[in-house]
């Protein structure tokens, strides 16, 4: 098969995966893992497209993928650090609990 | 397609549904460094070996522990009395078929022009080095004030109040 | 018979007869003034209606010297004052006043026997409360018979005619707490307006046939030979003229006005009146408007007559007056209240003057009028004052032997009495019977009148012997302390007995002056007139009939008293007929069982539709509308605003249920967002497909 098709198979899935996660977790710490996933699925799209696309040499795909995975990391630690602090006013983490921004 | 194309993936898929699926956090974190791991592989079979060495070493390295870090610390109200999934998990589940319905049929029924028989790339870090200084000189710049912020926010977000009052609850 | 009269053509009214509406003006004005009056100022309004009519006699005595100058000099007066009341289009309705030899006669006798009654009744009526009503309605009554008098118009003498009525009316009821005081003015009413009703049809068709109402007017008035002739050319059916039809319809007014029979059932039941409205209004003034009526419209009667011969209009009138003057005196003989007896002897004299007027002309029917009046007036004046002297008593079985108690009453009656029996040469009711008596020997048509009217003089002989018997001689029957007048009350019947006998100086057939002066010729004093005409015979047969009618009397009444409760002498020998007199032929009762029923009956036939028909369909009209607003306030309620309550409702159970997207959980807008970028990325590759 095609080894793009395939490639680009598995990073849906793993999309699927990592938004049913966030979509259906009470944890909030599951939530940010289930995006990380998503992130994940995206670098490997990017990947992918890099290796198969027409220019290889220009490291398109490569430089995004490298500068998805910094900007990841940053956004991990914010909003991990959230949760923190979340759970310091709440002492708790489930987010069906929180719906203090009801409308 | 090698078979070791088809064990990885089907590493890498498992470990993503173990995180999501498991009912101890600390599990989920572990099976999300081994989907982490997994996906290493890929960017390696990919000729992305710089790719693969740099999400070893942040995502594992730095994301995952940072996962744990953060699981340990908001330990307390482990064991919520109305199960792990949250109310209506079925409507998530729908949507996130729905979204991999609309991807998959994005991936079949698209023109395949690509691939390209190209030659496997030859990716020098001074490649990576040389281009990172030329053409993507400013969004490093970004990514550096990004790194920057995001450190001093997270220390603060996440700093106990110095006024000594915490949020009674 | 009356030969055509020749007048002086008019050249411009003469400052008299400028003068003349006056006449009726001030009292009527008068009138007015009392009625503004508070009820204890009595002496004021008395004062106000005295002196007004008083005026009114010195205004007419004016105007009847200068008609009788003008007579002596030769010159027959007869001015007229006309001028236009409406004037629509291209017709015009006139209105105006004569003055002439029959208004002014009618003038002073009007306003002379006028002014005495009002001067008795200050005396009659000084213990009723309502004395200054009273004067306030005989000073109307009085300005509306002198404008009866004076009008030149058919329709201002209509106009006037119904307020006389009225006067008639409000007079009769004057006691109106009496049930039997108000029917009988009610009864007065209704029974002259049906004669009226033909009156107003008499008078509509002599202006649409003339096309004016005006009865002298330089020569083309209704009644002047012009008018005649066109009258005379259409013929009206039963093989009259136009000017007959007329005629008789107006005599039908008269008729009513005048008690004929059968309108004469209201003129007994006026009795219920106060005597002085009795001896004015029922004697001497209102009945007789009806004769005069008949004197002034006179010409339109004759219209068509051939030399010495008689109209249909004409002979009409004689059957019924002569009928009518048999038929009272026969219920006068079986009454027993004193006015009742001399009410119905007033029909009965009505009726003489009908057939006078009918047979012999103006002048013998006006002759008899004029005298009647006073002698009437006479016999009511004193019969109220035996009603005063005995207390309120009005039944002549009660009475008795009061020749004795008021002499100066008994004086006066019995004057009055014998005038009007006709006792020869004398009294001047002989003289003015008399003449009535010739002119119905000499009529062509038949003699029937004449006998009629010779049996129906020897009754009234009877029945006022009979009524003089029972009250003055014999011993008193009744329980009052008896006392005469006072001298406010006796005086004018003194003054009016004097005219009673002087009267008759002017109407012999020696000098006939009345006559003579009515038709504008001269008037010379002729013995051997006498002799003529076999008038002398005529003379003697009359005054066997009245000798004969005062001895019947005598003999059955003389100076016996019966007693009260015994019947009567005639009624125990003739027990039929007396019973039918004395319920006055039962005309009352005929009357309420046909007429008065059939229209109590269509009263109530009118209350029901009234009320069930119309009533219901109003009522119909009205619930559609009940029904059609319950209908718009339920479609109010329930769907307008209905609607409206519902709509914002649903608005704010919407915006409730929009409200509730916003949980406030992640988790939620999280799926939500990934929904739509799925759904945006199927649309955007499905849409890029092609």
């Amino acid at each position: 098969m095609n080894p793009l098709v395939a490639y680009l198979t598995v990073a849906a899935m793993l999309f699927a995966i990592g938004l049913a996660g966030a979509l259906t977790r009470r944890n909030a710490i599951l939530v940010l893992i289930g995006i990380e996933l998503m992130l994940n699925a995206a670098n490997l799209n990017l990947i992918a497209f890099w290796r198969y696309g027409p220019h290889p040499e220009a490291l398109t795909g490569f430089m995004f993928a490298i500068f998805s995975i910094a900007v990841a990391a940053a956004e991990a630690a914010v909003g991990l650090g959230l949760v923190i602090q979340v759970h310091r006013h709440a002492h708790s983490t489930d987010l069906d609990a929180m719906n203090r921004m009801k409308g | 397609m090698s078979i070791i194309f088809y064990l990885v993936s089907a590493l890498t898929l498992v470990g993503g549904l173990a995180a999501i699926l498991l009912k101890n956090t600390v599990h989920c974190a572990l099976a999300l460094t081994v989907a982490f791991a997994g996906l290493a592989l890929l960017f390696l079979s990919l000729d992305a070996q710089f790719v693969g060495f740099a999400q070893i070493l942040v995502y594992i390295g730095a994301v995952a522990i940072l996962v744990v870090f953060a699981i340990l610390l908001t330990r307390g109200s482990e064991t919520p009395k109305d199960g792990v999934y949250s109310r209506h998990w079925h409507t998530g589940l729908v949507i996130a078929a729905a979204v991999f319905a609309v991807l998959g049929w994005a991936v079949l029924q698209s023109v395949r022009v690509l691939p390209y028989e190209t030659k496997t790339p030859q990716v020098t870090v001074m490649q990576i080095g040389n281009a990172l200084m030329s053409r993507y000189v400013l969004p490093l710049e970004i990514v550096a004030l990004l790194l920057t912020a995001a450190m001093i926010g997270a220390v603060i977000v996440a700093m106990h109040d110095k006024n000594g009052k915490e949020s009674a609850k | 018979m009356q030969e055509a009269m020749t007048f002086t053509p008019q050249l411009a009214a003469s400052p008299v007869a400028g003068m003349v509406w006056l006449i009726p003006a001030v009292p009527i004005a008068a009138s007015g003034v009392i009625a503004l009056l508070k009820q204890p100022m009595r002496k004021t309004s008395a004062a106000l209606a005295i002196g007004s009519l008083f005026f009114s006699l010195l205004l007419a005595i004016c105007a009847f010297t200068h008609v009788l100058l003008g007579w002596m000099h030769g010159e027959a007066i007869r001015e007229t004052v006309n001028f236009t009341w409406i004037h629509v289009g291209s017709t015009n309705v006139d209105l105006g006043w004569v003055l002439d030899p029959l208004s002014a006669v009618m003038l002073v006798m009007v306003a002379f026997v006028g002014l005495l009654i009002f001067i008795y009744s200050v005396g009659y009526m000084a213990h009723d409360e309502n004395y200054t009503r009273f004067f306030c309605f005989l000073s109307l009554f009085a300005g509306a018979m002198l404008g009866v008098v004076i009008s030149n118009s058919l329709l201002l003498l209509f106009m006037c005619w119904e307020l006389v009525g009225l006067t008639s009316y409000l007079l009769i009821g004057f006691w109106y707490q009496k049930p039997t005081a108000s029917a009988a003015a009610k009864k007065a009413f209704l029974t002259t307006r049906v004669g009226d009703i033909f009156f107003l049809l008499g008078m509509v068709w002599l202006f649409s046939q003339t096309g004016t109402l005006l009865f002298y007017n330089n020569g083309v008035g209704s009644i002047e030979p012009l008018a005649l002739v066109g009258l005379l050319g259409q013929h009206a059916g039963l093989g009259m003229s136009a000017a007959g039809a007329i005629a008789l319809l107006i005599f039908a007014g008269a008729a009513g006005k005048s008690g004929q029979f059968p309108l004469h059932v209201w003129l007994p039941d006026a009795m219920e009146g106060p005597t002085p409205v009795s001896a004015l209004i029922h004697a001497a003034t209102m009945v007789a408007a009806g004769v005069y009526l008949v004197a002034r419209v006179y010409p339109l009667m004759q219209a068509g007559a051939l030399a010495g011969g008689s109209t249909t209009a004409l002979a009409v009138v004689t059957w019924v007056g002569a009928f009518t003057a048999v038929f009272a005196a026969l219920i006068a003989v079986a009454q027993n209240d004193i006015k009742r007896i001399l009410a119905y002897s007033t029909v009965s004299q009505l009726g003489y003057m009908m057939a006078g007027l009918g047979m012999g002309g103006v002048a013998v029917g006006m002759f008899h009028l004029i005298t009647h009046a006073f002698f009437k007036a006479l016999l009511f004046m004193g019969a109220g004052s035996v009603i005063h002297g005995c207390h309120e008593e009005q039944d002549i079985r009660h009475m008795g032997g009061l020749r004795k108690s008021m002499k100066l009453t008994f004086a006066t009656y019995a004057i009055g009495m014998l005038a009007l029996c006709g006792f020869p040469l004398l009294f001047s009711g002989f003289w003015s019977k008399d003449g009535i008596l010739e002119a119905a020997r000499h009529w062509p048509l038949s003699q029937m009148p004449s006998h009629m009217l010779v049996f129906g003089a020897m009754l009234t002989a009877f029945y006022m012997t009979r009524q003089v018997c029972y009250a003055f001689f014999g011993s008193y029957r009744g329980h009052a302390k008896v006392h005469e007048s006072p001298r406010v009350m006796t005086t004018p019947l003194a003054i009016l007995a004097f005219f009673a006998i002087a009267l008759g100086a002017i109407g012999t057939p020696a000098w006939p002056w009345f006559a003579s002066f009515l038709n504008g010729k001269t008037a010379t004093l002729e013995l051997s007139a006498f002799g003529e005409h076999g008038f002398l015979l005529l003379m003697l047969t009359s005054a066997y009939v009245v000798f004969l009618g005062l001895g019947f009397g005598w003999l059955l009444y003389g100076n016996r008293s019966p007693k009260a409760e015994e019947a009567d002498v005639l009624e125990q020998r003739i027990p039929l007929l007396w019973k039918a007199m004395s319920n006055r032929f039962w005309i009352d009762e005929f009357y309420g069982f046909t007429f008065i029923a059939f229209y109590s009956w269509w009263g109530k036939v009118a209350n029901w539709l009234d009320r069930r028909v119309w009533g219901g369909l109003v009522t119909l009209v009205a619930g559609t509308f009940r029904l059609w607003a319950h209908i718009n306030r339920f479609l109010d309620t329930n769907i307008v605003d209905g609607s409206f309550d519902k709509g914002c409702e649903e608005l704010a159970s919407g915006g409730g249920l929009l409200a509730r997207v916003q949980s406030g959980r992640v988790q939620a807008y999280l799926r939500i967002l990934a929904l739509a970028v799925a759904v945006l990325a199927a649309l955007l590759i499905w849409s890029s497909r092609a």
